[in-house]
C-alpha cells in the first residue's frame, strides 16, 4: 500500500508532529508499505495529486492538521486518511461544538460524565467589546484557581493557572500568544487520566502521575523524569467502567472514527471531561502507543490497525 | 574477505514508552536535570527558512575569503598531510599555542606556553574546568543572566548554581562578599565564580574596571577561582578596551577561557584554557579522558591562517560589519519597541538583552513571534531558577541589516499587541507609542531582577 505520511506543517506543535511522523514512517516501512513522507506546505495538494497515494496517514498536531483543515482537503481529493474525519476533528478542537455534541447525546448525568464550567473568548471580545469588564462576573462563576488556555492547543503550551483575579490578565495575554481564542475554565482537582480509543475499542487507561513540581506546573507533565505514566492505571472496576464509558461516549458523540484520545480528570464525584484529541501524539513518549502496548499491540500493529481502519472503515 | 550479511538499518525512533522506562532506570542521577521540552519544541520551529532568527549566536562566516581557505588547506595537504591526519599531543601543538598567545597578547596578556591547553571549542574548556573542580552539590556562582550554554554543562556536573545580579557594569561584585559568607554559613562549598566579563552573553554588558579589580582581589583573599570566559573581548565597537581579569590577577586565581570561534570560525571547534600549573595538570588528564586531543587538522588550519599575518585585519573587518549591525538593531529597537521596554547597549560582542513589562512572558511571546516568522531566545534560558521570563536575547551578528530591522519590527509589533491587550484587560491607560526620535531607555534588567 502506498502511504503518504503527512507531518510537520506550520503549527506550534511541528516538533512533536515531525517525531510522530518519523516513527510512523519507520513502522510503515517495516510493515512493507511504500512510504511517501510529506512535510505539509503549500505544495500539499499538488503532491497528493501527482503521487496518488492509496491512503494518507495524518501525523499532524494542532492548528491545520488536527482541526479538520487537512482532513477537509483529503475528503475533497478522495484520499482515504487515518483518524477522525473533518467534522469530528473540528468538534474536538472547538470546545463549544464539543459541549453541544455532548449535551445533545445526553452524556452528562449525575453519576456519569461532567464537564467543567468554562467560557471562551476571542481577542475581538476583549479588544473591541470590552469583555474585560465581564471578567469579574465570570471569575465569580468559575472560582479560583482557574485555568486559562489557548482554545486549540493540544499540549501544555500557553496553559496557565490563575490563583487570584490579579493573575488573570497576564494569563490571558500568555494564552492569546498561541491562539486568537482562549478558554477560562474552572479547575477540577483529581487524577489525570487519558483514554485512547482505537476503532471503537477503548485501550487501557493511562494515568499521569506528577513526581516533581506542583500540580499547577503544566510543563512538568510533558517531561521525562518529572511525570510518570502508569498504564494500565490503578482503578477500581467501578472507576474504570465510569471512565471508559465517559471516554467512549465522548468519542462517539463527537463523531470520531479511527482513533482519538480523551483526557479526563477523575474527581471524587466521577470523571470530568478535559478534552478530546483527534490526533494524539505518536512519539515514543506519547500516551496512545503506551496504551496500545499495554493492550498487547506493538507500535507496528497499532499503525497497521489504524491504517486498516482508514482503508476499510466498514469492515473494521 | 568473508561475506558480511547486508546490515539492516537500526532506526532510532524504535523505542516505546516501556523501553524509555527501562532505560530510565539506568540513567545517571545527573541526567535528571532536563530543560523545558516545550521551549525546545518552539526553538525547533526557528529553523524554518522563512523565519528571521535573532535567536542564534552565530558569527558571520560568509566574509571569510574562500580562496584563502582553499590555499591554506592545499598547503596543509601538500606539506603536512601525514601529520595533519595523525593524533596530536593532548595539550595541543606548540604552534597552535603560539597563535593563542598572539590573540591573548592583543588584549594585553602573555601566559606561559605550559599553562595553555588547546580544547575542542570554548565549550569543552568549560566542561573540563567543571570536570576538574566540581563535586556534586558544589556551588558555582554565575551572572544573572548567564551564558545559556553553560547551564547544561554546570547541571551535568550537578553544580549548585547561584546567580548574582548584573547591571550595566556587569556582575554586582559588591554583593559577592556577603553572598559568600551566607553560603559558607549554610555549609555550601563555593568552587568558582564563572563570568563573561566583556560583552556578556546574553546581556551584552561589560564589567567595569573597578569591579574587575574587586573581583580578582576577592578571589585572591578568599582563595577562590574565577573562570573568565572571554570569547568576544576583541570584538569591541566602541569605548575603551578593558583589561581581562587574567591580566589583573596575573593568573593565580583566574582560569582563562578563549576561543577562535568568534574571531575566525566556530566550525573548526578550537578553543583553549589557561590555568595555574596544578589545575592545568588535572585539566590535561580530563582532556585525555574526554577525547585524547583536539583535531590536529583544524590546528594545522589555524597555524596556516595565522602565518598569513592577516587575522587582525579579518577581525577588523568583522568589527566593522558587527558595529553597523548593532547600530541598526539599536535604532530598530528605538523605533519599534514600546516605551516600556528597556535594553542594553553593548560596546561589543554579539547580543542585546531586552526587558519587557512584567506581564509579558517572553516564552509565550515567542510562540506569537514565530507566527510572525521571527525568533529570539526567551530570557528564562539564561537562568536556572525560572527568572528572566520578561527578557529576551537578541543576536545581531548572524543576520544582515535589513533582516535585523525587519525582525525587530515584527517582534515590536507582537509586543505592541500584547501591551495593548493587557491595557484593555486591566483598563489601564495605554502608554503612548514611542516617538521615532525618542532617546533610548537603556536601563537594563533591573526590573527583571527585582521581580524575580
Amino acid at each position: 500500500v502506498k502511504v503518504a505520511v503527512l507531518k510537520g506543517g506550520r503549527s506550534l506543535e511541528r516538533g512533536v508532529s515531525l517525531r510522530s511522523g518519523a516513527r510512523v514512517e519507520d513502522a510503515l516501512e517495516r510493515l512493507g508499505h511504500a512510504v511517501l513522507p510529506i512535510d505539509v506546505g503549500p505544495d500539499l495538494v499538488k503532491r497528493l495529486v501527482a503521487e496518488q497515494p492509496d491512503v494518507a496517514f495524518v501525523a499532524m498536531h494542532g492548528v491545520g492538521g488536527e482541526d479538520g483543515t487537512v482532513q477537509e482537503l483529503l475528503e475533497i481529493l478522495g484520499v482515504p486518511f487515518t483518524g477522525p474525519g473533518a467534522a469530528a476533528c473540528a468538534r474536538c478542537m472547538d470546545k463549544v461544538q464539543a459541549k453541544d455534541a455532548i449535551e445533545l447525546a445526553g452524556l452528562e448525568t449525575p453519576g456519569g460524565l461532567k464537564t467543567p464550567d468554562w467560557f471562551a473568548f476571542n481577542q475581538t471580545a476583549f479588544r473591541e467589546f470590552g469583555a474585560g469588564d465581564a471578567l469579574g462576573r465570570l471569575e465569580e462563576t468559575l472560582g479560583f484557581p482557574l485555568v486559562v488556555k489557548p482554545s486549540s492547543g493540544g499540549s501544555s503550551l500557553g496553559v496557565k493557572f490563575a490563583r487570584s483575579p490579579a493573575e488573570v490578565p497576564q494569563a490571558l495575554v500568555s494564552a492569546f500568544s498561541y491562539d486568537d481564542r482562549v478558554l477560562l475554565e474552572s479547575f477540577v482537582d483529581g487524577r489525570e487520566l487519558a483514554v485512547s480509543i482505537l476503532g471503537d475499542e477503548p485501550l487501557p487507561v493511562v494515568e499521569a502521575i506528577l513526581l516533581q513540581g506542583d500540580r499547577y506546573d503544566f510543563e512538568a507533565r510533558y517531561e521525562i523524569g518529572r511525570t510518570r505514566f502508569a498504564c494500565p492505571a490503578e482503578l477500581s472496576a467501578e472507576e474504570e467502567r465510569a471512565v471508559t464509558e465517559a471516554a467512549l461516549g465522548t468519542y462517539r458523540a463527537l463523531g470520531c472514527t479511527g482513533f482519538a484520545r480523551v483526557d479526563l480528570i477523575l474527581g471524587e464525584d466521577g470523571p470530568w471531561l478535559l478534552e478530546a484529541n483527534a490526533i494524539p501524539g505518536l512519539t515514543d513518549t506519547s500516551l496512545l502507543p503506551q496504551a496500545a502496548e499495554a493492550a498487547g499491540l506493538s507500535f507496528e500493529q497499532l499503525v497497521e490497525r489504524i491504517l486498516d481502519l482508514a482503508l476499510e472503515p466498514a469492515a473494521a | 574477505m568473508a561475506e558480511v550479511p547486508e546490515p539492516t538499518h537500526r532506526r532510532r525512533a524504535h523505542t516505546s514508552g516501556r523501553d524509555l522506562e527501562r532505560y530510565a532506570g539506568l540513567f545517571a542521577e545527573r541526567t535528571g536535570v532536563m530543560r523545558s521540552s516545550a521551549m525546545r519544541d518552539l526553538m525547533a520551529i526557528t529553523a524554518r527558512p522563512e523565519v528571521i532568527s535573532l535567536a542564534g549566536g552565530l558569527p558571520d562566516t560568509s566574509t571569510f575569503p574562500p580562496q584563502s581557505f582553499a590555499a591554506q588547506m592545499t598547503r596543509i595537504a601538500q606539506e603536512s598531510a601525514a601529520k595533519a591526519l595523525q593524533y596530536g599531543p593532548t595539550e595541543g601543538f606548540e604552534e597552535t599555542k603560539d597563535c593563542i598567545l598572539e590573540v591573548m597578547g592583543a588584549e594585553g596578556m602573555l601566559p606561559d606556553h605550559d599553562d595553555v591547553i588547546v580544547t575542542t571549542g570554548g565549550q569543552q574548556a568549560i566542561d573540563l574546568v567543571c570536570k576538574t573542580l566540581l563535586d556534586p552539590g558544589d556551588v558555582v556562582i554565575c551572572e544573572a543572566p548567564t551564558y545559556p550554554g553553560a547551564i547544561p554543562t554546570l547541571c551535568s556536573y550537578q553544580a549548585d548554581v547561584v546567580q548574582v545580579e548584573c547591571d550595566e557594569d556587569g556582575m554586582k561584585v559588591e554583593l559577592l562578599e556577603d553572598l559568600l559568607a551566607d553560603l559558607r554559613a549554610e555549609g555550601r562549598r563555593v568552587k568558582f565564580i564563572y563570568s563573561v566579563p566583556s560583552f556578556q552573553n546574553p546581556a551584552g554588558v561589560t564589567m567595569s574596571l573597578q569591579r574587575r579589580r574587586q573581583l580578582v582581589e576577592l578571589a585572591r583573599a578568599q582563595e577562590l577561582l574565577v573562570v573568565e570566559d572571554n570569547p568576544y573581548g576583541l570584538l569591541r565597537y566602541g569605548g575603551e578596551p578593558m583589561p581581562p581579569l587574567y591580566q589583573l590577577d596575573g593568573g593565580d586565581f583566574v582560569i582563562y577561557l578563549g576561543t577562535f570561534s568568534k574571531i575566525l570560525s566556530p566550525g573548526i571547534r578550537l578553543g583553549w584554557a589557561v590555568a595555574p600549573p596544578p589545575v592545568m595538570e588535572k585539566i590535561v588528564l580530563g582532556k585525555q579522558a574526554a577525547d585524547l586531543c583536539t583535531s590536529t587538522l583544524t590546528q594545522y588550519f589555524v597555524r596556516e591562517y595565522f602565518a598569513e599575518r592577516r587575522w587582525q585585519h579579518y577581525v577588523s573587518d568583522l568589527i566593522e560589519i558587527y558595529r553597523a549591525r548593532r547600530d541598526t538593531m539599536l535604532e530598530a529597537l528605538r523605533t519599534y519597541f514600546p516605551a516600556e521596554a528597556t535594553w542594553t547597549e553593548p560596546e561589543g560582542g554579539l547580543f542585546i538583552w531586552a526587558t519587557l513589562p512584567d506581564y509579558i512572558d517572553t516564552s509565550d511571546l515567542l510562540a506569537k513571534a514565530l507566527r510572525a516568522d521571527v525568533a529570539f531566545v526567551p530570557g528564562q534560558a539564561a537562568y536556572v531558577d525560572g527568572r528572566g521570563s520578561h527578557s529576551m536575547r537578541l543576536n545581531f551578528s548572524g543576520v544582515d541589516e535589513d533582516e535585523i530591522r525587519e525582525g525587530v519590527r515584527r517582534i515590536g509589533k507582537v509586543i505592541a499587541e500584547q501591551v495593548d491587550l493587557y491595557g484593555t484587560l486591566t483598563g489601564e491607560q495605554r502608554l503612548p507609542e514611542p516617538e521615532q526620535d525618542s532617546t533610548p531607555n537603556v536601563v537594563p534588567f533591573r526590573k527583571a531582577g527585582e521581580a524575580g
